[in-house]
């Protein structure tokens, strides 16, 4: 978030909870010192945002379904925060042919980060 | 009229707060019914593709629709009747019993019901609700709104949009339009701090350099079949628009994520008494509302920012409603002060033995090291300390009362303060 240049130091909001801690936390000798966080998860998600920020995308696919032009699908884990827009463009050229359901795996291996697209939706095989 | 049929509990709205009261009504055995106006299950989470759901339920960060389906697929293995593209027309009362009609796909039906929950969600303020000045354009819509023709419908709303406020869904949608290639030129917030949750400030803007714009407004919307510009100035501590910082930018949708209000129009047809500050009907810690025998849960009672506590919501009224939990010794009133936007429930019972009441809360501004006090009369009964209180994060407090506190006619008054030199 906002850059305090002076120490070196950075303020950043923990997304990994809905607490959205604010750490502050600096590189001292490689190794990065935080305050302000709740747990021991902000410590690890400042360190990931300091050295490789990593995000977990959700988007939609296009299907050939009339009832159902579109169903969500999302990173089964995270991937490089630089990838995301790029993983985006790539899963926009994705079109569904079959009637798919929630875990199902829908891209492998997006944009090389090694980490598996899957479904997120039940409503292309849901009665309701 | 055609024959009346007979259900213990009957639930209104299929979203989390009404699938999980419906579940909770059927498991202490209740004859439950479950009516949705949509033809699938789930409200809002249908269209809410994104991630964070369930983290405190299931310890897992689960997309809206994955979240739903944890209880849509209960269904078929509990004896709940449920009713889809059914609309609630007409809610009679007779003898604390309700009776509803309700338009069905095979007619107008008439139900009796012992109890009845209602789980109606909450609504979108629209641009007539805030007053944006200019013509009826296409491309002036709400969040929600863009976010069912991108997520559900599959079409994109716009190229090159602007967003006014700064909830949570407005900036959720600020990420998804970015991934989906449209350019959202920036969040205008007319108050002084963002409203939405800040990780999602944090996720959703600065993760995709989308600028967020404080104390600035729309003040008019240009163009004639379809939006073609929307004039910002900044706004004075009033909010009022300072004259000569107009700015005037070209865009071809305005998307308005400036608050939701809890649906209650069916409640208060029927005389549920609603709370000023929440806009919801005031309860009881079983989500019964004044009206014997009628319930209120999830975003119809206040607008939640976790779906968990919406759930939760629906099962405490789901159990309650079954059971026909009864306040024997009567109700406190719980107030409080300025110094809050609201307290929910606004009443608790005397009579319960289990000591624990749980209460949710939302500061009236930003506090740092606050101290939250209950008080009845000269007597402080609760107190405890935050660190940070955001008004637009929800607190969920825990609070063990005993029967001798609960004595006597005062009401629970709740109070914040900010510690000083600190």
């Amino acid at each position: 978030m906002s850059d305090n240049s002076s120490m070196n130091a950075k303020e950043i909001v923990c997304i990994v909870c809905p607490n959205g801690c604010r750490i502050r936390c600096r590189q001292v000798a490689g190794e990065v010192q935080c305050e302000g966080q709740r747990c021991r998860r902000g410590v690890d998600y400042a360190t990931a945002e300091l050295t490789h920020p990593m995000r977990s995308l959700t988007t939609s696919v296009r299907t050939v379904f009339p009832d159902s032009p579109v169903v969500s699908v999302r990173t089964n884990g995270e991937i490089e925060k630089s990838k995301l827009i790029d993983a985006a463009k790539a899963l926009g050229q994705l079109i569904i042919d079959h009637r798919i359901k929630i875990g199902d795996i829908v891209a492998e291996n997006i944009c090389g980060t090694g980490v598996n697209v899957i479904c997120t939706s039940d409503r292309l095989v849901h009665p309701y | 009229m055609t024959q009346e049929l007979y259900f213990d509990v009957t639930v209104i709205g299929a979203g989390p707060a009404g699938l999980a009261a419906a579940l909770a009504a059927n498991r202490e055995g209740a004859k439950t019914l479950l009516i949705e106006r949509e033809a699938r299950l789930g409200g809002i989470l249908k269209q809410c593709i994104h991630d964070g759901f369930g983290l405190v339920r299931y310890g897992e960060k689960l997309s809206g629709p994955e979240y739903a389906e944890r209880f849509i697929e209960q269904l078929p293995k509990s004896n709940v009747q449920v009713w889809t593209l059914s609309f609630v027309n007409v809610i009679k009362r007779e003898n604390n019993e309700s009776i509803l009609t309700v338009i069905t796909r095979e007619g107008m039906k008439q139900i009796r019901t012992r109890a009845l929950i209602f789980a109606t969600g909450c609504r979108e303020r629209t641009s007539r609700q805030i007053g944006v000045h200019g013509r009826h354009t296409a491309g002036v819509l709400t969040a929600g709104t863009a976010q069912y023709y991108t997520n559900i419908l599959g079409k994109l709303p716009t190229k090159r949009c602007m967003i006014l406020g700064s909830g949570d869904i407005g900036l959720i949608m600020a990420r998804r339009l970015t991934l989906e290639g449209a350019e959202v030129v920036g969040v205008y917030e007319a108050k002084p701090t963002p409203s939405g949750l800040t990780r999602n400030v944090s996720q959703c803007l600065w993760d995709f350099d989308i600028p967020l714009h404080v104390s600035k407004t729309v003040t008019r919307v240009f163009g004639d079949a379809r939006l073609t510009a929307v004039e910002i100035a900044s706004v004075d501590a009033c909010m009022c628009p300072i004259a000569g910082t107009e700015e005037i930018i070209p865009c071809d949708a305005l998307i308005l994520s400036v608050g939701l209000i809890p649906e209650n129009e069916l409640a208060e047809s029927i005389g549920v008494p609603l709370d000023a500050k929440t806009k919801g009907a005031v309860v009881d810690e079983h989500n019964e509302t004044l009206l014997r025998g009628v319930y209120a849960c999830g975003n119809a009672l206040h607008v939640n920012d976790l779906v968990d506590y919406v759930s939760e919501s629906g099962e405490i009224a789901g159990k309650a409603a079954a059971n026909e939990t009864c306040c024997s010794r009567g109700l406190v009133p719980v107030e409080c002060d300025q110094s809050l936007l609201y307290v929910v429930p606004q009443r608790i019972c005397r009579s319960l033995d289990e000591p624990e009441r749980i209460f949710f809360f939302r500061s009236a501004r930003d506090l740092d090291n606050a101290t939250l006090t209950i008080t009845k009369g000269e007597e402080t009964l609760y107190s405890i300390k935050f660190a940070h209180l955001r008004p637009p994060e929800m607190e969920r407090l825990p609070v063990q009362l005993t029967r001798e506190q609960l004595d006597g006619n005062l009401p629970l008054r709740f109070h914040l303060e900010e510690q000083t030199n600190e």
